[in-house]
């Protein structure tokens, strides 16, 4: 199915090529340069890529392009899936998945890739398996490996892939049981001039970090099921179970995963936690513009609104503009025309804002279009949605786990129109 | 040399520092697991630590070029010391060697030799070494890895290892052998396609396996090899439909595309009725408007008999209902592919459920959503109502890339209905202020296809289109004037201070597109303009040579509908842009202007067809219907590559066509039926091993479960669980009892030896695969090679002699060809100093005898090396055979093809030495290919055992090259096979020893038509 794959960075060079099947020649890139080239945005290259004998799909992630070379018919999303694995994956080798890193790790790199793809097809890409057959470097094991000649491949063969639960490694133990989940939540939302909210979501994860000793087997429960629309599961979750009563029953993978996203049902109205004034105008004839912006908190639950960024797109006859902040710095681009503000924690007495003028191009006509604001925060320990969890049990273990939850909300995609 | 022998004293103070951290970080966590603030806090720290490792390891890539044959020696010496840490280090590197598309093909050698190393009890990658680990080895790991890596080695010759290898790992024991044979059937199919017959055999044998390890990796291997097979799912239908929850997401994929297709062969159309209502209700509604009785009756009847009631066969029920859950996975390609097959599969009513599933996917990253737009955006065509709920999960926001934009108002424009269209313009207008230019464009197009589509909104539409007339953007105006010319279109009449306003802007607007539009719209509307049309010709005639070409044709439409209708005013200016185009540069612009003289301007000569020439150019023009670039793409698979290309991909399997009538039901009844007890309490226990995971889960998720689960381990899921926590995935457990019944530390270092077999054996995989183009040369060959007659069991009284050509350079002479002599003792006796005495030699010819073989007990085969150096002649090699005491006169003749070597080329550096053995040097032959001798594989094959040579990568499929040298006097020897139509074939071959090219093209050619 996927035949190579070639990583080009930023300035456009491959730094890493992989064949699974025979060697395809890396001037089948200069197609994915053509596009790219003709792509005004890096985000603008198609993912999918027809050349005369191959097809080229590619993800962009950490601001390098995975490009996998394929030959023949094949779900366009199982290669973006599996790209994304891979990336998925690195970041939870090296930590960071940057040119650098894949470089400084490339033997890794490669034996993951070799494990993570057989002929193309998919062979190990949960990563608990993959760490039991190649072990993550870290400094310790760098230096061993250096003096003694061996290498991060696990001494252990790779039992997880016979398993019927294969996303958990065998014989794990801790001295400390403790079970963390983090229910993270986003507000996507539209907010159009008058203040009005022309379209608002919430999404939600529930991230663990579940470190247990032997095979537990957790049960979760939710106070309010029933707010959740859509789901999707890890595939640790038992679905009859969740069908039925509407609890998650799982074997835990060990380590970090994501156990479950939802989407909270868009009938239920959306409480939106802050909200703009604005007032930012071009007046004709002149080259002046005001700019002026309020932030306030509005349906918070008596729970501070922080790390607030505002950022906006200003229209290209901005020159330059002369702002003043009540809290926090702005920065200012003049060649890419972003405009960002840093705000930090909303002060419900005290309410940010930032106020000035724009200076526009001498002669210009004043520009049509109005910029819009995207808002990101976050507010701590509270679920927007009013998800709470009831119960976490564990069966299966004698031992008594430490269980923590925390909830938070965040800005996703968060728009306001002006 | 000496930069790498300092490594370990720099990396001992490497460990000092590394260890403090390591004491100062809580003693209890290991280190893979360390919280996470630690891992945010090192990778700085780490990479520190690294580098001044790392770049000693790894000067750079521009230290690389100017080093690089330096490096190789380098590489060559550390690969054959004696440390196992200089080796593996050598290897790392090789590995980034390759991994940045250097050639690393020299250090085969060197690489291979050190497989043989003694830390590892694996001998040099014979392919039949693994084939015997990978059948006798105890554990199922080993065997499994081992077969991989078997599998991997693409080299011709050893198909039937391979072959044999996967059928025995198709009966094995361990499902995860039987996975990886799986595997291994599309590798094997590549390599050789004529396999296909033995190779269905096995993917029969394994589809029937219950297993759902298996059952994703043979589906693939099934749509790889003889996706054409459909009959050969039957029998295995409801198994994969019952196991499908539990496999893999990524045979889930494969499954559920593969099951589309077939439920498209099996099953009726559940919506079949409903289309005929659809399209037949409206019929009978009007036919028994106008006369009843027995047209009426008679149709009734037509569509009763039509209308057999739909009870939908049960299997494609099971299919429907054991694929939904599957839209809940994290998997974005597992979601779309049932979202496909609902789409494609599912009746009417039941499609809605995946229109969630997909809005919730374009929450993923950009490339997903893109994927899955293009796919909503086919299903918004045929099933609005579904999407409709979510209509605003697709407006837009000023961040999405705007190839997303785009296609999110595609969806949108299809979702526009009466109903909804103020809040879609509401939308679009909001839309047309973005500063993206190409985002506003396309948003024109939508308003534009909203109006025509709707006719209520059209007034709106178009007034605001007219509004952007006055736009400061000249692209958002020229595309403005494009679409307003087509809505224009639908009623001119009421519009002619549209056109006017339209006629202003020819002053202003620069866009070759837009003032074609405006030419084109006053010249078919002049009689509603009648005093600004002549006018505005009269304009454009001024500026006539500087125009695009689009507009010079429209200029000359404009005059041409001008002068038939008013050319009281227009004559001579017609005639001033017919004779302007007359000269001009484009030729479709000079033929146009003759084209509408002719027709236009009466002459003597001109014939009937100038009195029409009014009804040509002023005919009434349909209406032009704006179409979204999605309809009809649902004859693709969706989720398919094809779709998303809207081209035929190669390997895209057709999605058929519903059957008329269903096919017999009952090929899919399985004689015990195992799926029916899948999930009944014995069979579980019988099996528990292999047991889903889920279903397990399913038995018992009554409501009891969470309250004694505790003491539940016995059973179910928990045990299931539990046993593979014990011991390594369950299964292994009782089959691999006795290698774990010894001691520990034995124990360990057998799974250490093992692992180090495997890790080398993936080394060599990786090379085989990626540095080396082609393998089967530089790789000694394996194949069997042809043995020679040297002296007969009777001639011999008893001692048979054999010999062969071993295709390795002999040790002490490079000059010379190494033969392999076999003796065989077949007295009764002993034989005793057996040797070679003197040689009859041609001048030049030398022999390096074998060293003299003692004893050679009764019954025993001894096998010795000599060397000769033959001169590149073809002339025998003479000499006596001794023993205590007898003498044979015995003659070594050898092939041209033995006379040479194989060297490494590069297709350029092939292509130049060839240009230079033209003329005289080349000879070339013209033949019919042989029956059996079909596809590259096979040439290549039958090529290199004719001769010694190895085969030159090359770009096209019909040209196959190999290259050698001879071996005394190092004469290039550049072989050329090119493939025909129709088995026709040409072989060439370019070599200064014109003997040697002669006799060598007269062997490949028997070779090859064979």
């Amino acid at each position: 199915m996927i035949h190579s794959l070639f990583l080009v960075n930023s300035s456009g060079d491959i730094f890493l090529e992989k064949h699974w099947k025979s060697v395809v020649s890396r001037s089948v890139c200069d197609y994915f340069f053509e596009a790219q080239e003709r792509a005004s945005e890096p985000e603008n290259v198609p993912p999918v890529i027809p050349t005369p004998h191959h097809y080229l799909i590619s993800v962009l992630r950490h601001r390098i392009y995975f490009v996998a070379v394929i030959q023949s018919e094949v779900p366009p999303l199982f290669v973006i899936e599996f790209l994304h694995r891979v990336v998925d994956t690195f970041q939870d080798y090296f930590g960071v998945c940057t040119e650098a890193a894949i470089k400084d790790n490339v033997v890794v790199v490669y034996e993951l890739l070799e494990e993570m793809l057989d002929n193309g097809f998919p062979l190990a890409t949960e990563s608990n398996i993959l760490k039991e057959l190649i072990k993550p470097p870290t400094i310790l094991r760098t230096v061993v490996n250096t003096i003694t000649g061996s290498t991060n491949v696990g001494e252990q063969l790779p039992t997880g892939q016979l398993s019927v639960v294969p996303w958990r490694r065998t014989g794990v133990k801790y001295t400390n049981n403790e079970a963390y989940f983090d229910v993270v939540e986003e507000i996507d939302a539209i907010i159009d001039k008058s203040g009005s909210t022309i379209t608002a979501e919430i999404q939600g994860v529930i991230d663990a970090c579940v470190k247990l000793s032997g095979m537990p087997d957790l049960t979760l429960s939710f106070m309010n099921p029933r707010l959740l629309d859509d789901v999707s599961f890890h595939p640790c979750v038992r679905f009859k179970r969740w069908e039925a009563e509407r609890i998650l029953s799982f074997i835990p993978p060990d380590g970090n995963f994501r156990l479950l996203s939802y989407h909270v049902s868009s009938q239920n109205l959306v409480a939106i936690p802050v909200y703009v004034k604005h007032n930012i105008t071009f007046r004709e004839g002149s080259s002046q513009g005001r700019f002026e912006l309020t932030l306030g908190p509005k349906q918070t639950m008596g729970k501070a609104v922080e790390s607030v960024l505002v950022s906006s797109q200003l229209p290209r006859g901005v020159l330059n503009v002369n702002l003043n902040p009540s809290q926090g710095t702005y920065t200012f681009d003049p060649v890419t025309k972003l405009l960002s503000w840093d705000v930090g924690k909303i002060n419900p007495q005290k309410l940010p804002s930032l106020k000035g003028s724009m200076s526009l191009q001498a002669g210009a006509s004043k520009p049509d279009e109005n910029p819009t604001i995207n808002i990101q925060f976050k507010i701590q320990q509270m679920a927007i949605s009013g998800l709470k969890v009831n119960r976490l049990d564990m069966y299966g273990e004698k031992y008594k786990p430490f269980k923590g939850i925390k909830y938070m909300t965040k800005a996703g995609k968060f728009q306001v129109r002006t | 040399m000496q930069r790498l022998l300092q490594l370990p004293a720099n990396a001992v103070s490497m460990v000092k520092t590394a260890q403090g951290q390591e004491e100062a970080r809580s003693p209890v966590l290991t280190p893979d697991n360390g919280q996470p603030a630690w891992y945010n806090a090192v990778p700085p720290e780490e990479s520190r630590h690294i580098r001044p490792g790392g770049e000693q390891e790894e000067p750079g890539s521009s230290e690389d070029a100017q080093m690089q044959p330096l490096r190789h020696d380098d590489l060559k010496e550390m690969l054959d010391s004696n440390k196992d840490s200089l080796k593996l280090e050598a290897m790392k590197r090789i590995v980034a060697m390759i991994a940045r598309g250097k050639n690393a093909s020299d250090l085969f050698p060197a690489v291979v030799k050190n497989v043989a190393c003694k830390n590892i009890e694996v001998s040099p990658p014979r392919p039949s070494r693994y084939r015997d680990i990978s059948q006798t080895d105890p554990n199922q790991l080993i065997r499994a890895s081992a077969l991989r890596v078997l599998s991997s080695i693409r080299v011709t010759i050893i198909v039937p290892i391979m072959m044999l290898a996967i059928k025995e790992a198709a009966s094995d024991m361990s499902p995860y052998v039987r996975k990886t044979a799986a595997h291994a059937i599309p590798k094997l199919y590549s390599l050789d396609p004529d396999q296909k017959d033995q190779l269905i055999e096995v993917i029969e044998k394994l589809l029937a396996d219950k297993t759902t390890l298996v059952a994703g990796s043979v589906v693939m291997a099934f749509e790889e090899v003889c996706p054409e097979r459909i009959d050969l799912i039957h029998k295995n239908y409801r198994k994969l439909c019952n196991l499908l929850i539990d496999v893999e997401e990524w045979g889930q994929v494969v499954i559920i595309n593969m099951l589309t297709r077939y439920a498209r062969t099996q099953f009726l159309n559940p919506n079949a009725n409903e289309s005929l209502l659809e399209e037949g209700g409206e019929k009978t509604f009007y036919g028994s408007d106008e006369e009843e009785g027995k047209e009426d009756k008679v149709e009734a009847a037509a569509l009763v008999v039509k209308r057999k009631p739909y009870v939908m066969d049960p299997d494609h029920r099971l299919l429907l209902r054991n694929t939904k859950p599957l839209l809940q996975s994290r998997n974005a390609a597992v979601v779309m592919a049932v979202a496909q097959l609902y789409f494609h599969l599912a009746p009417k009513a039941e499609v809605g459920v995946i229109a969630k599933a997909l809005v919730r996917l374009m929450r993923s990253h950009s490339e997903v959503q893109y994927v899955v737009l293009q796919n909503v955006a086919t299903m918004t065509i045929k099933r609005r109502g579904m999407f409709e709920p979510y209509l605003k999960s697709f407006y837009i926001r000023s961040t999405d890339p705007t190839q997303i934009k785009v296609l999110k108002l595609e969806v949108l424009t299809n979702l526009a209905n009466e109903t909804n269209i103020s809040t879609i313009l509401r939308e679009f207008q909001t839309y047309i202020k973005s500063m993206d230019k190409d985002f506003v464009a396309a948003t024109i197009q939508a308003i534009g296809r909203c109006a025509t589509n709707i006719g209520e909104v059209r007034d709106t539409c178009l007034n605001g289109l007219v509004q952007l007339l006055s736009n400061r953007d000249e692209l958002v105006v020229a595309e403005s004037v494009v679409v307003i010319k087509k809505l224009l279109q639908m009623q001119p009449e009421k519009h002619s201070d549209i056109i006017k306003h339209m006629a202003k802007l020819t002053d202003n607007i620069q866009v070759p597109m837009a003032r074609a539009s405006i030419l084109w719209l006053i010249g078919e509307y002049c009689e509603h303009v009648p005093k600004i049309a002549p006018d505005v010709l009269r304009k454009m005639a001024k500026s006539f040579t500087n125009e695009e070409d689009i507009v010079k044709l429209q200029i000359l439409n404009l005059a041409a509908k001008l002068y038939l209708t008013n050319s009281k005013q227009t004559k001579l200016l017609t005639q001033y842009v017919l004779n302007l185009a007359k000269y001009d540069q484009n030729y479709d612009i000079r033929d146009r202007a003759r084209f509408i003289r002719q027709l236009i301007v009466p002459t003597d000569k001109s014939g009937a067809l100038s009195k029409y020439a009014k009804k040509l150019f002023l005919a009434l023009k349909p209406a032009p219907v704006l179409e979204s670039p999605f309809k009809d793409r649902d004859h693709f698979q969706l989720g398919s590559l094809s779709h998303l290309l809207n081209a035929k991909a190669g390997g895209y399997q057709e999605l058929p066509d519903w059957p008329e009538s269903a096919p017999d039901p009952s090929v899919r009844n399985v004689e015990v039926p195992e799926w029916t007890k899948c999930s009944s309490r014995e069979k579980r226990k019988e099996k528990k091993v292999e047991k889903p995971f889920y279903s397990d889960s399913e038995g018992e998720s009554g409501p009891t479960e969470s309250a004694d689960s505790d003491s539940d381990t016995g059973s179910g899921s928990g045990s299931g669980s539990d046993s593979g926590s014990e011991d390594s995935g369950s299964e292994s457990g009782s089959e691999e009892s006795e290698g774990e019944s010894d001691s520990e530390k034995d124990e360990k270092d057998k799974r250490k030896m093992k692992k180090w077999r495997i890790y080398v054996s993936f080394c060599v995989a990786l090379l085989l695969k990626c540095s080396f183009p082609s393998p089967q040369a530089a790789s000694p060959t394996c194949g069997p090679l042809k043995t020679y007659e040297l002296l007969h069991r009777i001639t011999g009284e008893g001692l048979a002699v054999t010999y062969c050509f071993s295709r390795r350079p002999f040790t002490g002479d490079p000059h010379m060809v190494s033969v392999q002599i076999q003796f065989t003792n077949n007295t009764e006796v002993e034989a005793r100093s057996l040797r070679v005495l003197e040689p009859k030699l041609q001048s030049g010819m030398r022999i390096a005898e074998f060293p003299e073989i003692d004893v050679l007990p009764p019954g025993e085969i001894s096998t010795v090396v000599m060397g000769i150096d033959f001169c590149d002649s073809t002339q025998a090699a003479n000499f006596q055979l001794c023993t205590h005491t007898k003498k044979f006169f015995v003659t070594i003749q050898p092939p041209v093809g033995e006379l040479m070597m194989p060297i490494f080329m590069t297709e350029n550096e092939f292509k130049k030495e060839q240009g230079q053995l033209m003329g005289m040097n080349e000879i070339t032959e013209k033949l019919t290919l042989g029956e059996g001798c079909r596809g590259d594989h096979v040439i290549i094959q039958r090529v290199i055992s004719t001769a010694n040579l190895s085969r030159v990568p090359c770009g096209s499929a019909m040209e196959c090259r190999f290259a050698g040298k001879t071996v005394t006097s190092g004469s290039l020897v550049l072989v050329t096979v090119v493939t025909k139509e129709e088995r026709a074939a040409q072989v060439t071959v370019n070599c200064e020893k014109m003997l040697i090219g002669t006799m060598l093209v007269k062997d490949i050619l028997q070779a090859l038509s064979q």
